[in-house]
């Protein structure tokens, strides 16, 4: 490994570079150690703010364990098989990160709103979207959804088709195949998958704030404690959001990675 | 078991068969020899239901299995890169196919232990399959596919990707696990001395097409067409047994010499019976007896001379008036100045010499 300060081309880009690290690092950093940890703990024990934060915690987990189930299987067809339009199922998978996301809850609206003929369809079986639970999952899931299948992707794509191959010649159906090979090769990078998609799923505003502003997510609780009272409101629940989150990334880091390229 | 491939045409990307026909008898070794991409490893494939062919049949045992999927075939299959599950210990790789059979936990216990002791792989068991070498895995591998007592093995360059030495050791297990068990063989290859050494039969392939099948002499000696002239190529090839002798060599006895037959000075560490091959080209003729530093020097008779453009190929039989099989054919190649300079004609006399480090034994 070269040294960090070698000659003046490394010094100017360690100076650039730092500048980008400290402007994400700050702010964040600045926000959590603003309030004292008797205020966190305060700002915990009040009710609407533990309300949000469960009822995010549980939404976004319920989108994932959708993306799961649909994802996965997914995921592996995109990696294994080729198929017209194989292009086109990607870019879709992929556009709900470049659409803006307060779009995103208006195209959802458009389909899962009560005048929408789904969202009348869906609520003849007593699901309603607006301003309900399901509503805020529907949202996570879209905006996420593209995390999770791509990391799944990737890790299919990482096994050798002929590790299934010989499994195949050794007496396994294509379904035993998948289970005792591909999916626990895969298994790794389909979890990390599902922690950023959660992750994502918990940050999430501008999707759910348009289908559903209640019952109110963490999100959106930081959001109208800053409109309705300030900066000092806000800050205490956006400190709590950040310290979450973080703990999810520290797990996703966990996720050792040595079986990520296998033969 | 026998098998047999009728006809058989598929398309799988920039990989081809056309019209494969292939006969393998129950308990042989049968070789499929050809360049990369001519279609082997597709043709090995498709024999275990990996691939459904566009036309044409696969018999296992006379029974036509086609449209059978690969896990109902009995089918041993090991790949170059061996493919061995990394989540799985070695003993649980060898054990895979025998738990989907639902066997017991005492009977698959049992048959681990019996097939990694043949393979010498019983300290190995619990390792995981990243901390094994090139040969190990391999042997793991094939320890994975006879645990199930497959009616026949497919091996795809099995030993393609190992070095030199441990290469040599897995082919000779390879021999002996044949002779031992007898399972019906296909071995598929690049490597002309790899066939030669292991096969009863030789398919030569190119282009998805099996273009020659013989006996491993067969193919070297009477290459039906240019392709197989070339991919074979020219070159001297014998079967023998390694004597010791002394000053660094070892005697090759070349079968079929009879007792005081023709003994060849050659360097190896190998023992026992072997193949040799020598290259055209490291075969010096004169007309006179040569003083030299070349420890082989033998008279002969030359019984063909084959003209190739720039090459001449010089047939020359040890001893001169002798018959195969209790003679032998040297193979020489010179260039034109010197086969007129010296005259040579066919039925005249001439000496053929060969350094012992020209001689490969393999």
């Amino acid at each position: 490994m070269r040294v960090l300060f070698a000659n003046r081309l490394t010094v100017l880009f360690s100076a650039l570079g730092a500048l980008l690290v400290l402007f994400v690092a700050v702010p964040l950093a600045r926000t959590v150690t603003a309030s004292s940890p008797s205020l966190l703990w305060q700002t915990l024990l009040d009710a609407e703010v533990r309300s949000a934060i469960s009822l995010t915690l549980y939404a976004s987990f319920i989108a994932t364990l959708l993306a799961l189930i649909c994802g996965v299987p997914l995921a592996y067809l995109l990696a294994r098989v080729d198929f017209p339009g194989k292009g086109v199922v990607e870019g879709i998978i992929d556009l709900p990160v470049v659409v803006p996301h307060s779009a995103a809850g208006i195209a959802l609206l458009m389909v899962f709103g009560r005048q929408a003929p789904l969202g009348q369809a869906f609520g003849l079986l007593g699901l309603r979207f607006v301003s309900a639970v399901p509503g805020i999952v529907i949202a996570m899931l879209f905006v996420s959804l593209s995390f999770l299948v791509n990391a799944a992707r990737e890790g299919f794509e990482a096994v050798d088709p002929r590790m299934e191959r010989v499994a195949r010649t050794l007496g396994a159906s294509p379904w035993e195949a998948f289970w005792r090979v591909s999916f626990p090769l895969a298994w790794r990078s389909i979890l990390s998958g599902a922690i950023m998609m959660w992750a994502r799923g918990l940050s999430e505003f501008g999707a759910v704030v348009i289908l559903a502003y209640h019952p109110m997510v963490a999100p959106v609780l930081i959001y109208q404690r800053f409109e309705s009272f300030g900066l000092a409101y806000a800050q205490p629940v956006a400190a709590l959001m950040i310290l979450i989150c973080l703990v999810a990334f520290a797990a996703l880091r966990g996720i050792p990675r040595r079986n990520r390229r296998m033969r | 078991m026998s098998l047999q491939v009728t006809d058989l045409w598929l398309d799988l990307g920039e990989f081809h068969l056309r019209g494969v026909n292939l006969e393998v008898t129950p308990g042989e070794y049968f070789v499929i020899l050809g360049p990369t991409g001519a279609g082997k490893t597709v043709l090995l494939e498709t024999i275990a239901g990996l691939h459904s062919p566009r036309r044409g049949r696969v018999l296992l045992n006379g029974e036509d299995v086609t449209h059978v999927p690969p896990e109902r075939r009995s089918i041993g299959f090991v790949y170059q890169d061996y493919a061995l599950f990394p989540h799985l210990s070695v003993a649980e790789n060898i054990a895979f196919g025998l738990r989907l059979r639902g066997m017991g936990q005492k009977a698959v216990a049992q048959r681990v232990d019996e097939i990694s002791r043949r393979l010498s792989l019983h300290s190995l068991l619990q390792r995981r399959p990243e901390t094994l070498s090139g040969g190990e895995a391999q042997r793991v591998a094939l320890a994975r596919a006879l645990a199930i007592e497959p009616s026949i093995l497919l091996l795809d360059e099995p030993l393609s990707a190992l070095d030199p030495e441990t290469r040599e050791g897995l082919q000779r297990e390879l021999a002996r696990l044949h002779r031992e068990l007898g399972t019906t063989t296909v071995h598929v290859t690049h490597d002309f001395e790899e066939a030669v050494a292991l096969a009863n039969r030789i398919a030569v392939m190119n282009q998805g097409q099996i273009v020659q099948v013989g006996s491993p002499e067969e193919v070297f000696r009477r290459p039906e067409s240019e392709f197989v002239a070339r991919f074979v190529g020219v070159r001297n090839v014998f079967r023998g047994e390694i004597f010791p002798g002394d000053g660094g060599y070892r005697w090759l006895a070349l079968e079929g010499a009879g007792r005081q037959g023709l003994r060849i000075a050659v360097l190896t560490d190998l023992s026992g019976s072997v193949h040799a091959s020598i290259r055209p080209e490291d075969i010096v003729l004169s007309r006179e007896p040569l003083h030299s530093s070349m420890r082989n020097s033998f008279r002969g008779r030359v019984v063909g001379i084959l003209d190739r453009g720039a090459l001449i190929y010089v047939t020359v039989r040890v001893p001169p008036d002798g018959v195969p099989p209790g003679a032998t054919d040297f193979v020489c190649a010179i260039t034109r100045p010197s086969l007129e300079e010296m005259g040579l004609e066919e039925g005249g006399g001439v000496f053929i010499s060969f350094k012992a480090s020209a001689v490969h034994i393999f």
